[in-house]
């Protein structure tokens, strides 16, 4: 019987020739995302333990995001441990405020995303850099502990779901519609404990950026992992960008590989999705709930906060004003700067929109655009639970770039393609 | 006595059990004070040292926040029994040493305020209140020793 590219990273990384879904195995860990709400913690735990060592100092990334710059004092003695510690240990790839960005967003920018690897984050959302055919998942902070100071942490390999997108996407549509579809569809614990394999022809058509907006969300519907194949997009991507190790291995799923679950996506037949509170398989096609009066949009997060996306909204922000508050926030400075030099700040400043500086911020309910009682935000994040952007009387509507900035400029939500 | 919290409620996430506004502190007693606060605003004040939480499918996902673990032994919950965990959450309760109790069907099984007393290592929630004993599967040994440790550091410093 065949393997499944997650079964095979597994393989690799416990030392065996093969693995099946179940098998416990002590996976070596090739990269460690740390931000600074879940690694102050695991720092103190550090100590606390006596065991205060980094396994690799050239193997975990830090960067302050979330309250990130820090929003109150609370905050700024979080980002205060996090940055004596980060550069007590030495740690190579340190990303402090100026360098700072949403850590999914910045970890594959600034090439610390390998195919094949084992990487683990403090952050659920982890899950974003199976774009690049490794596998990847969030853990919490005693788990991050363990990995930074031995570099090894144990799993139960997933079994696998495989997802099939075919057809091309239409106008108006984009890879936030298809992952938004897939959730709707299985539930957002319907791949509880699993890996979420998408394979198919659509996945050509997109860029690197639209494929991280997919595996972003397979935590949303309870995934252990997201992850999509190596071809020659990836390799593009990767390709002059990789820092320090410059090999990396591509595994790919065998034929024969077995899969819990199969299902397919027609992506030719998708219409821009809106997950209403407070859920995100609470997908409604923008036809049916179009006209809902919004009080905020919000355009960022590690989902769709990326060049490709600011581009978007700007298409349709321009010569246009929005009618609500609409918080733009690039995901890293990188994206800022690409941005501003296209141009995109003046589109947004004169559609009057405010722009912010990189930052988790809003999205998870931190600070830059938090919602009152009885407020509706348009968002282009990952969650849309109760109280997630600010007030638990507040609500979260979960879209695509375009159809956040089509709702902004009408103040309701409204459907991109009249736009396009 | 443990007393029981039973919310009907599938998907009970991490936002709920602690809001990411209280994030800026990792100290368990402050984050204890909001414990499931927008879940219920009351629960706090209506849970006392051992009580237990009963909830439907799914419970603890969302974030990887083990602040929420953190809320719940801060807040002295006895034990959570939910019909099933998000991966996550239910991976840092070990860690922590907080018995997750998995149990299909409970919030149907135990009503609101029913007195228990549980019996991690059989497998057993006896329900005083209902005068019933229900069985559930126990976690299995290796995830036993972590819990008995008092969480995974510890236990991996008491190993060496």
């Amino acid at each position: 019987m065949g393997m499944t590219i997650t079964e095979k990273i597994f393989a690799r990384a416990g030392g065996k020739s093969s693995v099946r879904p179940g098998d416990l195995v002590n996976a070596k860990i090739d990269m460690i995302m740390c931000h600074d709400v879940t690694t102050p913690p695991a720092i103190s735990m550090l100590k606390e333990h006596d065991i205060d060592r980094v396994f690799d100092t050239e193997k975990i990334v830090v960067t302050p995001d979330h309250f990130q710059p820090p929003k109150d004092i609370k905050s700024a003695e979080l980002h205060k441990r996090l940055d004596t510690w980060a550069k007590a240990k030495g740690i190579k790839y340190y990303y402090p405020l100026g360098k700072a960005g949403v850590c999914h967003a910045l970890l594959p920018e600034q090439g610390h995303i390998r195919p094949g690897e084992v990487i683990v984050g403090g952050d659920s959302h982890t899950c974003t850099y199976g774009a690049f055919a490794a596998f990847s998942t969030g853990i919490g902070s005693t788990d991050l502990a363990a990995s930074i100071a031995t570099g090894q942490l144990w799993f139960k390999v997933p079994a696998s779901m495989k997802f099939t997108l075919t057809g091309k996407l239409r106008t108006g549509v984009y890879s936030k519609d298809i992952i938004l579809e897939v959730i709707r569809r299985i539930g957002t614990d319907g791949a509880l404990y699993r890996a979420m394999e998408f394979v198919g022809p659509t996945i050509k058509s997109l860029s690197m950026e639209a494929r991280m907006t997919i595996t972003n969300m397979a935590i949303e519907a309870g995934g252990k992992n997201g992850i999509i194949g190596f071809d020659e997009i990836t390799k593009e991507y990767l390709d002059g960008r990789l820092k320090g190790e410059q090999d990396y291995t591509v595994y790919e799923s065998d034929a024969d590989a077995s899969y819990i679950h199969t299902d397919t996506v027609d992506c030719s037949t998708l219409e821009p999705l809106v997950a209403f509170p407070h859920l995100p398989s609470n997908g409604k096609v923008i036809g049916e709930c179009a006209g809902l009066a919004m009080d905020q949009c919000y355009i960022g997060s590690c989902t769709n906060g990326r060049i490709e996306d600011l581009r978007v909204v700007a298409g349709i922000l321009k010569g246009r004003k929005v009618n609500i508050r609409t918080i733009v926030v690039p995901a890293t400075p990188e994206i800022w700067k690409q941005a501003m030099n296209e141009g995109l700040f003046d589109i947004f400043y004169d559609a009057g929109c405010v722009i912010s500086a990189p930052t988790c911020g809003a999205c998870l309910g931190g600070f830059m655009g938090i919602l009152a009682a009885g407020e509706k935000c348009i968002s282009t994040t990952n969650r849309n639970f109760v109280g997630r952007m600010g007030s638990p009387k507040s609500e979260v509507y979960l879209a695509n770039p375009a159809t956040a900035a089509a709702s902004a400029v009408e103040g309701k939500l409204a459907d991109p393609r009249n736009y396009l | 006595m443990a007393k029981a919290h039973v919310y009907k409620r599938d998907h009970v996430n991490t936002d709920e059990i602690i809001p990411a506004r209280y994030l800026n502190t990792d100290d368990a007693a402050e984050l204890a004070k909001h414990c499931m606060e927008d879940l219920d605003t009351d629960f706090v004040k209506k849970c006392k040292p051992g009580d237990v939480i009963v909830c439907g499918d799914d419970f603890g996902c969302g974030s990887s926040r083990e602040h929420a673990v953190w809320s719940i032994q801060g807040a002295k919950v006895g034990a959570v029994i939910a019909h099933s965990f998000a991966r996550i959450f239910y991976r840092n309760c070990i860690d922590c040493g907080f018995y997750p109790i998995e149990l299909p069907g409970a919030v149907n099984k135990i009503n609101d305020g029913d007195e228990l007393e549980i019996d991690y290592e059989k497998g057993v929630i006896n329900d005083k209140t209902q005068n019933k004993s229900i069985q559930f599967n126990p976690l299995p040994d290796f995830a036993l020793a972590i819990i008995k440790d008092g969480g995974l550091l510890e236990h991996i410093k008491r190993k060496k």
